[in-house]
């Protein structure tokens, strides 16, 4: 008996839960002002595009999103566990699979903007 | 004034004669002050003798008489007669087998309970000419956890024990973390390697209901969400130069 | 007596829906549906921005702007505040036991923290990118 694998999953899963919920509404906001035709200044592309080029700006990103695609991933496989599709090990190999893929894209993209 | 008349909708089950359970009607002249359990009780007594069920002392300590009533959880020593409507289902506590009528079988609880090594751990020796002292505020730290009467109120509302019962589930987990953050206690860490396995405590996806339901308070949810975060921790201590592996 | 315990069948698939609180259980689990969904958005906007167009740019934020995607980020604003957020903030102090000299410290203090702070930073978000 050893203490499982697992809570390094949860662990990751929690973090990323945390940000997500104190961030993301903020996120979908923004989305929600340019969706009303409401672009704020910091959003046009000089601006977006100068804060991605700073490290800053590509070590926040990048936390922000591989943490909160993790927290989705291991969600999701809670759902499917919930929702009746019992094959676990298929499921969260599925979805830890697209969060790591969706964590090198978003490190392949913030290196290749200067 | 004339005695409320309640339906009782008792789930029967008796295992030599019975393939499935099935409901029987009852209906009880009840008292205003009455719990539910009196109107068990009346019926045992005046209706039907060869109804059984677990109760024990009518007062919410000894966690026998935990019940489905209205398809909620309850101690029926705690659910009185005033707050129920005219018709109430009885049936035994969910996501256990039943044994005959409302009697569930509880081997697999039972057998959990000793896998949270329930009892104070040392490393050191005790002090030895005079008593262990704990502080007020270390009690505070763990005393709604031993508050728990094992009642299993808790297992009948969880969803993950109910979808798959080799989930350790709320109590035992509970009773698990009144030892490890006892400040008498040094065996967190042996705990943990039980309880941070699989199937412990992260079976666990914070539905929340085992509080919600719980007749005592004991917060059984919040229980097993510091656990995690103990064997969280606990996962990396172990990493580090000079843990155990 | 030969014993012969009945085991009652639960579905595996609809069980949620027998109980209220149920139901919000698996309503609030699916808020991570928007979460991945959010995340790989940004992964598209940053694909964008490297690009190094400025025209690419103008029209990845004129996508945002039909009908679907105001009613997508509307709802899913609401939806996420209300499921995610909200619940994460109410269930936040089960999580951590805060011990203030012989008492615990009240659960609604620690949500009372999260909700400024969630303010705070949300605020600095806006500020940040010139919303006002």
């Amino acid at each position: 008996m050893s203490i499982a694998r697992k809570s390094v999953v949860w662990g990751l899963f929690a973090a990323g839960g945390t940000l997500s919920a104190f961030l993301f509404p903020a996120i979908i906001a923004l989305f929600l002002f340019v969706a009303a035709g409401r672009v704020p200044p910091g959003l046009e592309f000089d601006s977006a595009h100068a804060f991605v080029s700073g490290w800053l700006g590509k070590a926040v990103l990048f936390v922000v999103i591989s943490l909160a695609l993790w927290h989705a991933a291991h969600r999701l496989r809670v759902v499917f566990h919930d929702f009746g599709l019992r094959k676990d090990k298929a499921v969260a190999r599925a979805v830890y699979l697209v969060a790591a893929i969706g964590t090198l894209m978003t490190a392949f993209y913030l290196y290749s903007i200067h | 004034m004339s005695k409320r008349q309640l339906q009782l909708e008792v789930l029967r089950y008796d295992p030599e004669k019975d393939k499935e359970p099935h409901f029987q009607s009852y209906s009880v002249p009840c008292e205003e002050d009455w719990a539910i359990l009196d109107a068990l009780n009346y019926v045992k007594e005046n209706l039907d003798t060869t109804l059984s069920y677990r109760w024990s002392c009518h007062m919410m300590v000894c966690g026998s008489c935990g019940m489905m009533i209205n398809g909620e959880p309850v101690l029926t020593c705690k659910t009185f007669v005033r707050d129920l409507p005219d018709r109430v289902r009885v049936e035994p506590l969910e996501n256990f087998p039943i044994e005959r009528d409302l009697v569930v079988v509880l081997d697999d609880v039972m057998e959990k309970l000793q896998r949270a090594e329930p009892w104070i751990i040392r490393k050191d020796p005790p002090p030895e000419d005079r008593e262990f002292t704990q502080s007020k505020a270390s009690l505070q730290r763990f005393k709604q956890y031993t508050m728990c009467v094992n009642c299993m109120c808790c297992y009948a509302a969880c969803p993950q024990y109910a979808l798959d019962s080799s989930f350790i589930g709320p109590a035992v987990l509970a009773l698990a973390h009144r030892y490890n953050i006892d400040s008498r206690d040094q065996g967190k860490s042996e705990r943990l390697d039980i309880l941070a396995d699989h199937d412990g405590v992260w079976q666990c996806s914070f539905v929340g209901a085992c509080s919600e339901v719980c007749p005592k308070g004991v917060d059984p949810a919040a229980a097993v969400q510091q656990m995690k975060v103990d064997g969280a921790i606990e996962w990396w201590k172990q990493k580090l130069p000079g843990g155990k592996k | 007596m030969s014993r012969q315990p009945y085991v009652r069948p639960i579905s595996r698939t609809t069980w949620y829906m027998r109980k209220g609180r149920y139901r919000r259980y698996m309503l609030r689990e699916v808020t991570c549906l928007l979460v991945g969904f959010y995340s790989f958005l940004l992964i598209w906007a940053l694909a964008v921005l490297a690009t190094g167009s400025a025209e690419r740019w103008d029209a990845f934020l004129a996508g945002q702007q039909t009908l679907t995607m105001k009613t997508v980020h509307g709802t899913a604003l609401i939806y996420y505040l209300v499921y995610m957020t909200f619940d994460w903030f109410k269930l936040a102090p089960k999580a951590m036991a805060v011990q203030v000299g012989n008492h615990a410290l009240p659960p609604l203090a620690i949500i009372i923290g999260h909700y400024v702070a969630w303010a705070a930073l949300s605020l600095f978000v806006f500020w940040l990118t010139g919303v006002f």
